[in-house]
């Protein structure tokens, strides 16, 4: 047990391996190859969160190694990351499933593109060290840039620089706010660095440059524009991944640097990021409401939910942060789940134009269903599993503004208008289009894949428990610690004053 | 033994016979078509054993009265420049024996700059580094011109001579000017006469140390005197380019760190200055004169002005660290050249080079594993992580940041997304783009070195290729910065 981080996080990259030792016109082995390997990276994953100790607010299955110069290979997992290794190694297989038939061209490449992808994004979750952090964070722009690029729709080229140059452009100055962190703290080691002191100023600009980083990933308003397009012309699985498990790693970020690290600034800036989020929820959710593309409404409305996650985050409460963690898994396997229904009857017709479609209820019953289910999650119905984060979020919210829990609340709002609008104009309606006349409806392939996602959406909608209890010593150490590092500060002021 | 003191200077011994030898070689050979490949294969061997002779000394050895220096810095430098000439002459076999220019004298050539790289980096007097760096030129200045039907190769040799010869005035202008006013050559009695109170205001101190730096320069192509580049690496033969970008470099390079470091470090906030705007003016330029380039070796030639702008961060930072950063980086930046130049070698249609990066339009459908291999350098160029060039920054940028040049770090990790964008076009030709006609198929020299650095680059995370290079370039800083009170 003693390695089995690096163990799930190189796994994919064996399979990659593999996979490129094939001979050349394998299509067939290389999907399987790539099946098998996500699915057993997932049950070593399992393995992990079976014995994973939720008593324990401390890092687990600590692995540290020497590596280059002064720095060290470290690896560990807490309750804030352990569950995003699960979502990622869930999602996995599904995306592989679900470019099974969609993908004929380059398949070789691209299983190896997805196989690397899931070590560089498993290895963000594991990593203790700011270099090794760095290292997967910015790795895994290479894969997604040639996934968009090479398998992408139309405008392929212009979406994957710009997501490319926006995402590292954001990075290179964590990088460097990374650097002063080593020579303030004399360690790239990040346990140590949670217990660092860092002076207030310093903690500023250190913040700005993290933020800067964590929020092209997120994506937050006015820095979101890379997502629509890196969403519209991704392949299917590209967009179950970037919606899924890339955008969770700047919450992520937030979470393990931000919020902890530097507490003072956290609690400066955080009406910049309430602002921020609040413009988000509002805005994009409008913007939302407009669109012609299924997939540009879905990457829309995935801005608008990522601003209720800041929102709970940097309430630094309980409550907030457990809300912010449960709605980044929710949004991770219904975002995910939706796009994949867009590529469903994408791979029949070929076009993603809302008018295109409606009334194919009467075709395709079971996807309607399914469809339906995800769209009450994205809008937050109670039962499913997007109200339980948006509840969490906005209760913490009432705590810290009022006026920021009222103005996210009518993002609930909006954001039913556009998704059931949505779902009305594709699914319901006459079945006047002759295109949709011979349409099938779901295939073993899609069941299987979409079946999973919507017992889970209804299981933690019914039953958060399971997450909430992995989660909930490690936020509480998180929000104590917290706590400690501002209340002196906030002392320090009043007497100042 | 009465000749120990030549031991210090074993492996440049060993260079400047090995020259000679081959020279008297190829000249009595009844064989005028086939000595050129025997001479350059016994050139190639020349060069390994020197490797093998740098590499088993050790210490701090000094030769000729302390002109030349053989310590840490001496030889990690010398053995990256030995292996960066060993890499490129073996890319010239294929191309020379194409343009019937596969010829005894090239390799000659090559041990005479490899002696006179050798000279510079171990220069510790005002007047071997002269010395190293003319050798070193005059050959250069040759080789650039060797295909003499080529147009475009004559003019490159012109152009690089006279304005070697203006910058190598400069020089010895500056030098004098220090002579004048230290009263000496050696680097160690400048030091310590440039420590003397007062100094740090005199005037011809200043101005000689000026015109020293600008002829270095000139030399390792930093802004705003890299105007010869471009059109000088576009038009020499490319293998000859690729030496010039990686060996001469190297050289250059050494001579920097050994006037800061070594001559003028009591004096480190006047060049600091000059060494921060070279290092700005560099990265900028470089990533933004590379945009509209459409010939991918003056793409590489605007890269590697702005790769010696990040280079320069280290230094400027004028720390140990700083120090084994730079040469961290010149090691990284070896590998990557030495890499992306043999695939430009590799890009041949109809039995000759094609050098428009339009040609490589969909490389990744006809010839995957090229490809790859070139796109795996345009990352690590690009400084993307986990490949080598990331950590060539990380370094670079790592002591800046404990300097607090916190401007300079900010500019230069912007220039580098600016830069990243040119890579990145080079990917999206490779493997986004419609697929043109083939390349021919690459002979097993030029695959071999383009196969090799491509593993070196993605392997440098693991700790026993990374993990030692880093060790060993802190090692060689240390042995080279002169104990100062911080």
């Amino acid at each position: 047990m003693s390695n089995i981080l690096s163990v799930v996080t190189f796994l994919p990259l064996v399979g990659a391996l593999l996979i490129a030792g094939l001979n050349s016109d394998a299509k067939i082995n290389a999907r399987w190859i790539a099946l098998w390997t996500t699915i057993i990276t997932f049950f070593v994953s399992l393995l992990i969160w079976w014995n994973f100790d939720k008593t324990n607010a401390g890092f687990q299955f600590v692995e540290e190694y020497n590596w280059l110069g002064t720095l060290k290979y470290k690896m560990g997992v807490d309750g804030i990351s352990m569950l995003f290794i699960i979502l990622t190694t869930f999602l996995m297989p599904l995306c592989i499933l679900a470019s099974w038939e969609s993908i004929e061209d380059r398949v070789k490449e691209y299983m190896i593109a997805f196989l690397v992808l899931e070590t560089l994004m498993l290895g963000v979750f594991c990593a203790l060290d700011l270099v090794l952090f760095y290292l997967f964070f910015e790795g895994g722009l290479i894969p997604m840039f040639l996934i968009i690029g090479v398998w992408g729709g139309k405008r392929r080229v212009y979406a994957s620089f710009k997501f490319f140059l926006y995402t590292l452009l954001g990075s290179v100055l964590m990088l460097l706010a990374m650097m002063a962190m080593y020579w303030h703290a004399g360690t790239t080691d990040i346990p140590t660095l949670l217990t660092t002191k860092f002076p207030p100023d310093m903690q500023w600009w250190l913040w700005l440059a993290f933020f800067a980083s964590f929020a092209v990933k997120m994506p937050m308003w006015p820095v979101h524009t890379w997502l629509p397009d890196a969403h519209v012309e991704a392949p299917t699985a590209g967009s179950v991944i970037l919606a899924g498990i890339l955008l969770k790693m700047g919450g992520y970020g937030f979470l393990r640097f931000s919020l902890p690290m530097f507490p003072i600034a956290s609690e400066q800036l955080a009406p910049l990021v309430f602002t921020l989020s609040i413009v988000a929820i509002i805005y994009t959710s409008l913007v939302a409401l407009v669109q012609e593309d299924i997939k540009k409404l879905i990457a829309y409305s995935s801005v608008a939910h990522m601003g209720f996650v800041t929102m709970g985050i940097f309430t630094a409460s309980q409550q907030g942060i457990d809300g912010a963690i449960f709605q980044m898994l929710s949004h991770g396997i219904v975002s995910a789940a939706l796009f994949l229904c867009v590529g469903v009857v994408y791979d029949r017709l070929h076009t993603r134009e809302i008018s295109a479609y409606g009334g194919i209820v009467e075709r395709m019953p079971m996807y309607a269903v399914a469809f339906m289910v995800f769209t009450m999650a994205n809008v937050g119905l109670p039962g499913t599993s997007g109200f339980v984060g948006e509840f969490l979020t906005l209760l913490s919210a009432f705590g810290a503004n009022t006026w920021v829990a009222i103005l996210a609340t009518t993002g609930v709002i909006l954001s039913a208008a556009y998704a059931l609008y949505l779902y009305r104009r594709v699914i319901f309606g006459p079945l006047t289009k002759p295109s949709l006349k011979s349409l099938l409806d779901l295939s073993p392939r899609e069941i299987a894949i979409l079946a999973p996602l919507v017992i889970l959406t209804i299981f933690y909608g019914v039953y958060p428990a399971p997450v909430l209890d992995v989660t909930a010593v490690s936020v509480r150490n998180l929000v104590q610690n917290y706590e400690a590092a501002v209340k002196p500060a906030a002392a320090l002021l009043e007497t100042a004053r | 033994m009465e000749l120990d003191f030549l031991r210090p200077v074993l492996a440049e011994l060993m260079l400047a016979v090995g020259a000679m030898v081959l020279l008297m070689i190829g000249a009595f050979s009844r064989d005028k078509q086939g000595v050129g490949r025997t001479v350059t294969w016994l050139a190639v061997g020349v060069l390994l054993a020197a490797t093998v002779a740098v590499i088993n000394t050790d210490g701090n050895q000094t030769a000729f009265e302390g002109a030349f220096i053989n310590d840490g810095l001496g030889r990690f430098l010398k053995v990256l420049m030995l292996i960066a000439a060993t890499g490129t002459l073996i890319l010239t076999f294929e191309p020379f024996a194409r343009e019937k220019i596969l010829l005894f004298e090239y390799p000659v050539l090559v041990l005479c700059a490899a002696l006179g790289m050798a000279v510079m980096i171990s220069a510790n007097d005002l007047i071997a580094l002269y010395l190293g760096l003319e050798l070193q030129s005059l050959a250069l200045y040759v080789m650039a011109a060797f295909h003499r039907d080529d147009v475009r190769s004559s003019e490159a040799g012109l152009k690089y001579f006279v304005l070697g010869a203006l910058s190598s005035g400069m020089l010895l202008y500056g030098a004098s000017l220090i002579y004048g006013v230290t009263g000496a050559t050696g680097f160690s009695a400048i030091a310590t006469a440039a420590g003397e109170a007062g100094m740090g205001q005199n005037l011809g101190l200043t101005i000689g140390l000026v015109f020293v730096l600008v002829a270095l320069a000139f030399k390792i192509s930093a802004v705003p005197f890299h105007m010869w580049t471009p059109d000088v690496y576009q038009g020499s033969p490319t293998a000859v380019t690729t030496f010039m970008a990686s060996a001469a470099k190297v050289a250059a390079m050494a001579l920097v760190l050994r006037f800061t470091l070594a001559a003028l470090p009591t004096i480190a906030s006047q060049w600091q200055q000059i060494i921060i705007f070279l290092s700005i003016a560099s990265m900028v330029l470089g990533a933004f004169a590379a945009i509209g380039q459409t010939n991918i070796k003056r793409l590489l030639a605007y890269s590697s002005i702005g790769h010696v702008g990040f280079a320069l961060v280290g230094l400027a930072a004028n720390n140990a660290e700083g120090a084994a950063g730079v040469l961290i980086y010149l090691a990284i930046y070896v590998a990557m050249t030495l890499g992306t130049f043999a695939c430009i070698l590799a890009m041949k249609r109809g039995g000759r080079n094609v050098e428009d990066i339009s040609e490589l339009s969909g490389l990744a459908k006809t010839n995957l594993g090229f490809a790859t291999i070139l796109a795996i350098l345009m990352f690590s160029l690009a400084g993307i992580p986990p490949l080598a060039g990331f950590w060539a920054k990380w370094y670079a940028f790592l002591p800046a940041i404990k300097a607090g040049l916190y401007p300079l770090a900010v500019i230069g990790v912007v220039a580098s997304v600016i830069g990243a964008f040119y890579y990145l076009r080079v990917v999206k030709i490779m493997f986004f783009d419609e697929a043109a006609a083939p390349f021919e198929a690459v002979d097993g020299k030029t695959y071999a070195v383009m196969a090799l650095s491509a593993v070196v680059i993605v392997a440098f995370v693991l700790p026993f290729i990374g993990g030692t290079l880093v060790d060993a370039a802190t090692a060689a800083a240390a042995s080279a910065m002169p104990p100062r009170a911080l």
